[in-house]
Formats: C-alpha cells, structure tokens, sequence
C-alpha cells in the first residue's frame, strides 16, 4: 500500500506520477537532503534519526565506501583514505587547492581537477561527492518510497564554473537528475519564505563550520536578485573552537600538548561553545595523558572577549557587499542567519547591532538552506503552483574577451543576473586575416595578463577582406546554473565557431576575492595601461594601412618631398610606439594622420577615376 | 455515511494546515484513473464547494463531494510510517481489489 501525501488543491497527481523531488545542500562540513510533503518542506533523516550527514567519505579496500558518521570515526586512524570537506576541491587543480600540505591527503595532479590516492584507487573530488550525493539520494528515495524526479543542489554563490559544473557532474553520477543549481543564500531567502514579500533587500549572513558568506538579495515583484556576495573561505565556527582552545592552553599552561591531547582540547572546546550558547558558563574539566588535570571555567563575557575579532571579520566582507550592492545598512529590509554557527549568541547580537534590526532566526541554521532547495525543486518539477516565484542568480566576476593589445573587453559585467546572453561585435586587425583567436576571460582588471584565462577557441574561414571589414559577433551565454558557453560567428559569410567553457581550474574564493579587491586599487593604472594599449593598438593600424597605400601608389600620386614628409612622420610614430606615454603616442599619430590627408584625398579621386575609366555618361546615369 | 480521521493522521493534518498557513481542511476524492480503475485523491482545501459534504474528525474538517462519497463511505483516514517513509493511507471498507501499489483501487 503506497502511502498518499497532501497535494494542493487541483493539483492531485495520477497513479504512479508522482514527482518526487529533493533539495540538497551539498556542503563542506554536512549535508542534508529535504523534501516537501504534504505541502510543508521538511529534512529527511537517516534510520538513526540524524538530519545531518557528515560530508566524509572513506574508501575501503572492497566494496562501498563508508560515508557521514561512520567515516568521521575513521578520519584520525585512516586519514589517506578518509576524505573530509571535499567540497574545497572541486573543480580544481593542485596548485589552486587552499592549504593542501596540510590535509593528510595523497593529492596527484591531473589535468582540470586534483584526485586523491586512496586504498581504492585514484578518486577526483567529483567521486568522492558523488559518494556523498549518493547516500543522500538512498536516503530521499527510502523515505518518499519511490524513484525521484530530480533534485536541486546548492552552491555557494561564488563557486565559479568548474565548480558549479562538477557539482552538477557528481550528481549525475550519484544518478541524480539535477534539476538546477541554487546558489546557498538564495535557498535561504525561499525557506525563509521571502519571496511572499511583495519586495526587499534582504541579506544573507552564513557562518559555517569554515567558511564565512554574505550574500544581498532583492526581491522586486517576485523576482530575487542576487546582487552582491562576499565572504571569507577561511572563517567560520572552527575559528571559535580554535581561540577557546588557546584560552585553555594559556590559563592552564600546558606545554607542547601531545597530539591526542590537543584533540581531545579541541573537542571539549568545541562543547563549551556549543553550551555557552544557552548557558552564562562552560566547565572544562578534563585530565590529560600527560597526567596533568584541568578544570576551567570559561565564562559567556570571556569567550565573547576572546572571540570579539573574529566576528569584527565578517563584518568587513558585510560592509563589503554592501558597498558593491550600493546600499546602506538602513536599506536592509531583512537579515537571514545560516549555518550553525550562527547560533552562538554574540554572533546573532553583533548583526543585530550591525543591522539594527533583529535577524530571523526561526529556523533551524543548519536546515535552512537544505528546506529553500526542496522548495525550490518541488516547484521546478510541478508540484506547486508555478509562476508564484522566478530566480535569479548573479555571476560573480566579469566574464569577457581579449582584444588586440592585451586589453580585456567585458562583455558579461560581474554582477549580472543569469541565465544572461550578451553579444558583442569585434572585427578582424589586418587586411586579408581569416581567422580570429578568442580568448575567454574571468576578471575585473582591464589587462588580459591581470585576469583568468578560462578558454581559447579559434574562429577560422572568415572570407579575406580588409581589415575592420569583418564582422564577428561573440555571444556569451550563461546558463541558469552559471555555466558559460561562448560561440562566435562572422556575420557576412556566416562562418560559426562554438566552445563550452569547460574551465580547466576553479579560482579560489581569496582569488575572487583578490582579484575584485585589485581592480579597485589597480583602477588608475589599470585605466593608464588601457589606454596606452589603445593608441598603440591604433597606432600600429594607422601605421599598417599608410605602408599599404604607399606600396600599391605612393609613387604615383605622390612628390618625392611630399614621400618624405609621410615617411617622416611614420617614423616618428614607430619611436612613439615602443615608448610609454599616450599622449605623445597620440600626437604622433595626429601628424600622421594630417600628413596623409592630401595623398588620401588623391587616392580617393584616383580610384574614382579608375571606377569612370571606359565608361559612358549614359550607362553611368542609369 | 462517515468518514474518519485516526488521530495520528488528523494530528498531522493540522500540522501541516498550520506550516502551511492558510486551508480551511482536507479534501478526500477518488477519481477514474490509475490501474485498476479509480484513484484516490488527497488535498488541502482552500475553498469549499456548495455540494460539498462535511466531516470532523479530532477537530479537522473533512470535506468530500457525494460522488465520491459513495466510494469512500466508512473509510478511516490513518497516518503510517514504513520504515523511513511515512504518509496517509486509506483504509477503505468498499475496496474490492486494489493494484499492487495501493494507489488505484477498484470497487
């Protein structure tokens, strides 16, 4: 006897189509699976009654790996086999890894992603989630009792395409059809039902176990927008423990603690976090297997003293993202805090200063996201009433191409919602060229060397012409899970070129953070070395076109003195060339350009006649 | 002519009429599809209908249209857990036979 849920009104399925669909939350530390059912958006727990799964997988020498608790146990006793916080590797490369001598793992580079040496073999991180991602799924389909429909998964706001596009792969793999990917604050936004406002800015405060994320949202006529993310990739609740931990050490000066010591320290200053978040004090009390016996009392005024610069950190960001969103804290119609760390309560007051309003908090910080995903797949596979709400994510860094000189052409600004297209139109530098290399690139700053390559593609069988005759259009195209596909095609004899940017490395979120943060303190420079480029770009082309013209009839139209004074001042231009002022450069190619005006008139009236030569009036009249 | 809510299930509904914020009760139906013939229907109820026939059950209203009351009559209501899923299941007095799933029924 299959067991029947609510469904809204009108909206009852047939047998046997049910669509069962689940939201994910992915994350570094846990991950949860939940589902609406019977109208109400809930997280599925596992046999043991646990909502969280531990995001640990440890592979074995025969068989399916283990994942969540069970591999947590094993993670000191078997740590190259045990792979935690995966999630910081996907999509990316060895040298992008953040701190890789410091996990216990054997990393082996490959090209496009880093895999990890375990007992089973060579695993990629897209694997490893996989493993995760499966167990959720086992999970969903036990409890709904039925094959699932499809599943939306978060991501951070920042995670970049590789990232986003190998959390999609993992899913796949784990035989999950992904229904969208949701960026993390936005979920958040939903579950706490915002999208029910008529409109808002609201903003996104998420401190999870290591990693800090602010995101602004604005919601206008049902639509959300993310419009400014920020954050710190290594900040979070681990931070907390790690300064009770050093509290302990220091007040009960213990020397050099043995490594299981300093374990079990951590431990049980993770406890006193978690208990002084409804209590004014936290007893430590422990003896060491050194022998020594510590018994502490750390009060709710001491651990916020201790603690008080961590959160002055993810205040910067905030301001941060507020800035870039162009808005002031007084703008705020909402704060929405996630992630577990939120709980602790000097956490919650410090927004609440920050704001001067009080934040949401009703719903459970650690579920909240995992609830905003299964809303938002339940409604993409049709079981609500659709049209109640549209999404829209933002991209988190420009996205363009480099042109002539070095220069990088924005043709999708940072910020922009998606799924977006933008087109933009470029033409080809010499006479004659037949192909165009475009060079895809991720960044802020005005120079191609200062931003990411993320892929090349050639266009090639544009008909000769001359130069700046052709007319390529290249259109970028960001997908409604962030991934970018760039096409090219020259609009007079239809020749078409296509890449899917499969990036082969994923950028950090200090990298996006870095390079934002260059672009502002770069801006002066970077606008000087634009425009240098520039003229040195027009320069060479002005240079070019007038040796052409003089090769095929400078000696006809032209005086040997009148010659000379051309060639003079091409010369001075070349010199101009290599220096580095612009203003010279651009002087040099005025003279240029008035030396030449003469012997371009005469050109224009020599090929007049060329075009008259042997024709009658009459025929021409016609 | 009745029809019932066990106590479990009727707790349930009212939570979630509660997480869901507005429905003025639950709307029981069969319709003619499925494998074998007739499906049951389970739905939350924004508006009533005039020809509507009402229940309580455990304070819960349930409402039903006497069409399908006819194929339902002396049916409970109950709210069961099978292992991780759980779910509302009809224990229907007027079942001749049901397909294998449970979800179609024939009377």
């Amino acid at each position: 006897m299959a067991l029947l849920q609510i469904a809204e009104p009108g909206l009852s399925a047939e047998p046997h189509q049910h669509r069962l669909a689940i939201g994910i939350d992915l994350g570094t530390t846990n991950s949860l699976v939940a589902t609406v059912r019977s109208g109400s958006a809930a997280v599925l727990e596992d046999e043991a009654g646990r909502a969280l799964l531990p995001s640990v997988v440890r592979y074995v020498q025969v068989g399916i790996p283990e994942v969540g608790v069970e591999a947590q146990l094993r993670q000191t006793d078997d740590p190259h086999n045990t792979i935690a916080s995966v999630k910081r590797f996907m999509g990316r490369g060895l040298k992008d890894v953040p701190g890789a001598a410091a996990t216990p793992y054997r990393f082996v580079d490959s090209p496009g992603m880093v895999r990890i040496d375990t007992r089973a073999g060579l695993k990629s991180p897209v694997e490893v989630s996989a493993e995760i991602l499966r167990v959720l799924r086992g999970r969903a389909e036990a409890s709904l009792g039925g094959e699932l429909t499809g599943a939306v998964i978060t991501v951070p706001a920042y995670f970049d395409d590789a990232q986003r596009q190998a959390t999609k792969d993992a899913a796949r793999l784990a035989g999950l059809n992904v229904l969208r990917l949701l960026n993390e604050p936005t979920a958040a936004a939903i579950a706490y039902g915002l999208d029910n406002a008529s409109q808002g800015v609201f903003c996104i405060y998420d401190l999870g176990g290591g990693t800090f994320d602010i995101s602004i949202l604005r919601l206008s006529q049902g639509v959300f927008e993310v419009v400014a993310t920020n954050g710190d990739s290594a900040l979070g609740g681990d931070d907390f423990d790690e300064c009770i931990y050093r509290w302990i050490v220091e007040q009960a000066a213990i020397v050099d603690p043995s490594v299981t010591d300093a374990r079990l320290l951590l431990s049980l200053a993770r406890k006193a976090k978690e208990t002084l978040t409804d209590h004014d004090e936290a007893h430590i009390c422990v003896t060491l297997s050194s022998g020594q016996s510590i018994d502490l009392v750390l009060t709710a005024e001491t651990f916020f003293t201790l603690t008080a610069s961590l959160i002055a950190k993810t205040l910067a960001p905030t301001r941060k993202a507020l800035r870039d969103a162009g808005l002031s804290v007084g703008e705020i119609d909402g704060v929405v805090l996630v992630g577990g760390s939120t709980r602790m309560r000097h956490v919650r007051r410090a927004v609440a200063d920050y704001f001067q309003s009080e934040p949401l908090t009703n719903l459970d910080p650690d579920k909240v996201v995992a609830l905003g995903a299964a809303m938002q797949a339940n409604l993409l596979v049709g079981n609500h009433k659709t049209d109640d709400w549209l999404l829209l994510d933002v991209i988190p860094l420009s996205l363009g191409l480099e042109t002539m000189g070095g220069l990088a052409e924005k043709v999708i600004p940072r910020n922009a919602t998606i799924p977006v297209a933008r087109a933009q139109e470029f033409t080809t530098f010499k006479d004659g060229q037949t192909a165009i290399s475009i060079h895809v690139v991720q960044g802020e700053r005005e120079l191609v060397g200062d931003c990411r390559s993320l892929a090349r593609f050639e266009l090639r069988g544009i008909p000769p012409m001359v130069a700046g005759a052709a007319r390529v259009r290249v259109a970028f195209q960001v997908d409604a899970d962030g991934l970018l596909s760039v096409s090219a095609q020259e609009q007079t004899s239809g020749v078409q070129a296509t890449i899917e940017v499969k990036p082969s490395y994923g950028l950090s979120d200090d990298e996006i953070a870095r390079m934002l943060n260059d672009s502002y303190s770069n801006a002066q420079t970077d606008m000087n070395a634009r425009n240098l480029r520039e003229q040195r770009v027009d320069g060479l082309r002005l240079l070019e076109a007038t040796q052409a013209a003089l090769d095929q009839d400078g000696w006809q139209l032209l005086s040997d003195a009148e010659r000379a004074t051309i060639e003079r001042a091409m010369e001075t231009l070349r010199v101009m060339l290599n220096g580095q002022d612009p203003v010279a450069l651009k002087r040099a190619a005025d003279s240029l350009n008035r030396a030449t005006a003469q012997f371009a008139a005469r050109r224009m009236d020599a090929s007049i006649q060329r075009a008259l030569a042997g024709q009658r009036l009459d025929t021409l009249e016609v | 002519m009745a029809i019932t809510l066990s106590e479990s299930a009727a707790n349930r509904v009212q939570k979630f009429l509660d997480q869901r914020g507005k429905g003025v009760g639950l709307r029981l139906g069969v319709r003619t599809s499925g494998c074998s013939g007739m499906a049951y229907t389970l739905e939350f109820v924004d508006e009533t209908q005039p020809d509507d026939i009402k229940f309580e059950s455990f304070g819960v209203t349930v409402l039903i249209d006497p069409k399908s009351l006819t194929f339902l009559d002396g049916t409970e209501l109950d709210f069961a857990r099978e292992g991780l899923n759980e779910g509302f299941k009809f224990n229907n007095p007027n079942v001749k036979n049901s397909c294998g799933c449970g979800e179609s029924f024939n009377v």
